[in-house]
């Protein structure tokens, strides 16, 4: 297989990370072998083997629907790289 | 031997004898961080007025009649760990200034017991590496030798525990990030049965995989702290019911008609013959003491790393996909507009291998690609579960090497992520299936570098792997071994 530079823009543009373009041809090298690493997982055979999503069979469980988190507004609002009036700020959406 | 070698219960005698007080005992280790910690970079944060309020408050409670296993007891928190009002970083600089607004419910529950945190420690970015050379506040140095690495990703916690720092700490364990680090340092950890210790407040990575655990310099103090750090936790849906339990209780049983496997897998090519003739001295220690060895075969265990290089990265893609550059994380400076902040901050904020385990993550999700890697690798972790499963069929204990190589020296395998992904080999197979595995100490390289012998249990057989540990450790001494660093040192 081949991950090709356009292969590594639609990821990261799906990712959401601002690749700067001098540093796709690296990305892609990286990328092609670490998927030349998981490629022979294709050849093993698994017809009729169930997915394992998780370790544990259990059930969901549930739990009363109480009350438990109380306000905390400035204390979560307090790490926010912009604030104003208990509202996170971020550039202008509709102009 | 000097307080910061005393074991766990060593120094709560000490402390019920009053022979010292917790603020002694604080203000001693504090003074070997000051000392130690530029050379070792264990630590990210040291919380040295906290701890000195925490010492005395343990101090007060023990003269008012109080007394608890770890009343009064230093440690401190793998970085992962969300603590009130002291920053986590995850090693990030996404989180360079985050400052959580509650405490994780491991974090909780050991301050509830008296326990006196130091700090917070060094890690590999959003816990992934092996090398611990992946932390946005730099690399950690192995303190029998600080030209090499500490292993990854609790690497801080293993060095720090090594270094006497601090007697034990806390770690996690996705893909081996407790049992590689614990054998590169020469202390003993355990990865519990997922489920055993709640995931509330510890920063995600792999939720399927993910697990905290005790990192100590012996199997009883890995006990002590099991004891507090498992519970069910309502506020996490994977916490296991019954994940509580008297991990002491069982400690000392002998080991008489133990069965021991020990897989084929584990003894082949590119295993370092040092750590092998070490581990199979570890197996005959055993055997001496009535364990019966037989081989056995984990035929799925070489697609534990590709199976885990799909999985891993996917859920870390989904579960990272929360640092914005919005709420509480770096933000870019002067985003053209809101697109242009996520991706910005998200490239500015995450280091190149949490960057690039995003981008696998992303494309083994995407249209297309799902059932060629997603899916199958889900099948493949069942295959890898089955290989468990029939094996402890036949015996209690499967045994073997933790890492193919000792410690290896900084730089060595940052140019290839692959060759990085491959420290791993050993320990990855542990995570995918969810069951126990501990790490302890059984023997040294003619270089002087620690070797870790791993000990894998079926589910919820955390119990056993810490008695056998223990068993160990009561008729070996390399455990008892400490690196003998000077401050000055380099």
């Amino acid at each position: 297989m081949a991950f090709d530079q356009d292969s590594v823009r639609r990821t990261a543009h799906l990712a959401r990370i601002a690749l700067p373009p001098t540093e796709i041809p690296a990305v892609a090298d990286q990328l092609e072998r670490i998927m030349g690493l998981v490629e022979e997982l294709r050849a093993i055979e698994t017809t009729g083997v169930p997915t394992m999503a998780h370790p544990l069979d259990l059930d969901q469980p549930l739990r009363p629907d109480t009350v438990g988190n109380h306000d905390q507004r400035e204390v979560l609002m307090a790490s926010a790289p912009a604030a104003d009036h208990g509202l996170f700020l971020v550039p202008k959406v509709i102009e | 031997m000097e307080l910061h070698e005393f074991s766990l219960r060593e120094l709560r005698q000490g402390l019920q004898e009053r022979d010292f007080s917790s603020v002694e005992l604080t203000t001693t280790l504090l003074k070997r961080i000051s000392a130690l910690n530029p050379i070792l970079n264990a630590f990210v944060t040291v919380t040295e007025g906290e701890a000195l309020a925490a010492a005395a408050t343990a101090d007060a409670r023990r003269a008012a009649g109080e007394d608890g296993p770890l009343l009064g007891i230093p440690l401190a928190h793998k970085d992962i760990f969300c603590t009130a009002g002291v920053r986590t970083t995850c090693g990030s600089k996404m989180l360079e200034r985050f400052v959580a607004p509650y405490n994780a419910t491991v974090v909780e529950r050991l301050a509830a017991e008296g326990v006196v945190m130091l700090g917070k420690l060094n890690m590999d970015e959003f816990a992934m590496g092996s090398s611990n050379e992946n932390s946005h506040f730099g690399p950690v140095r192995n303190p029998w030798h600080t030209g090499m690495v500490p292993g990854g990703s609790s690497g801080g916690s293993a060095a720090a525990v090594a270094a006497g720092l601090v007697p034990v700490a806390t770690g996690t364990d996705t893909g081996g990030s407790i049992r590689q680090p614990a054998a590169f340092c020469g202390i003993t950890g355990i990865k519990p049965t997922y489920g055993r210790v709640s995931r509330y407040g510890m920063i995600a990575f792999a939720s399927s995989l993910d697990q905290g655990g005790p990192m100590a310099r012996n199997a009883e103090d890995c006990a002590l702290l099991l004891n507090v750090m498992a519970a069910h936790d309502p506020r996490d849906s994977t916490s296991h019911p019954a994940a509580a339990s008297d991990f002491l209780r069982g400690l000392d049983r002998p080991l008489q008609g133990l069965r021991v496997g020990v897989p084929e897998e584990f003894f082949g090519a590119g295993l370092d013959p040092e750590v092998a003739a070490a581990v199979q001295a570890g197996i005959e220690e055993l055997s001496r003491q009535g364990a019966a060895v037989q081989s056995i075969r984990l035929p799925n265990n070489p697609h534990a790393v590709s199976t885990y290089y799909v999985l891993a990265p996917a859920e870390a893609s989904s579960n990272l996909a929360r640092f914005d550059g919005v709420r509480y994380t770096h933000r870019t400076a002067n985003p053209a507009d809101l697109t242009d902040l996520y991706q910005h901050s998200r490239y500015e904020g995450f280091g190149a291998e949490v960057r690039r385990r995003i981008l696998v993550g992303t494309y083994v999700l995407s249209a297309g690609y799902y059932d060629a890697y997603y899916r199958k690798a889900q099948q493949v972790r069942g295959l890898i579960r089955e290989d468990f499963r029939r094996a402890f069929a036949e015996v209690d204990v499967i045994v073997g090497p933790t890492t193919p190589t000792p410690a290896f020296p900084l730089g060595a395998k940052n140019a290839d992520p692959v060759a990085m992904y491959l420290a791993d080999i050993y320990t990855i197979a542990v995570n995918l299936a969810g069951i126990p595995a501990a790490s302890i100490p059984c023997g040294f390289t003619a270089a002087g570098l620690p070797i870790g012998m791993q000990l894998m249990g079926d589910y919820f057989a955390d119990d056993l792997l810490l008695n056998v540990a223990h068993r160990y450790q009561r008729e070996t001494q390399w455990h008892r071994a400490h690196p003998s660093l000077q401050a000055g040192e380099v």
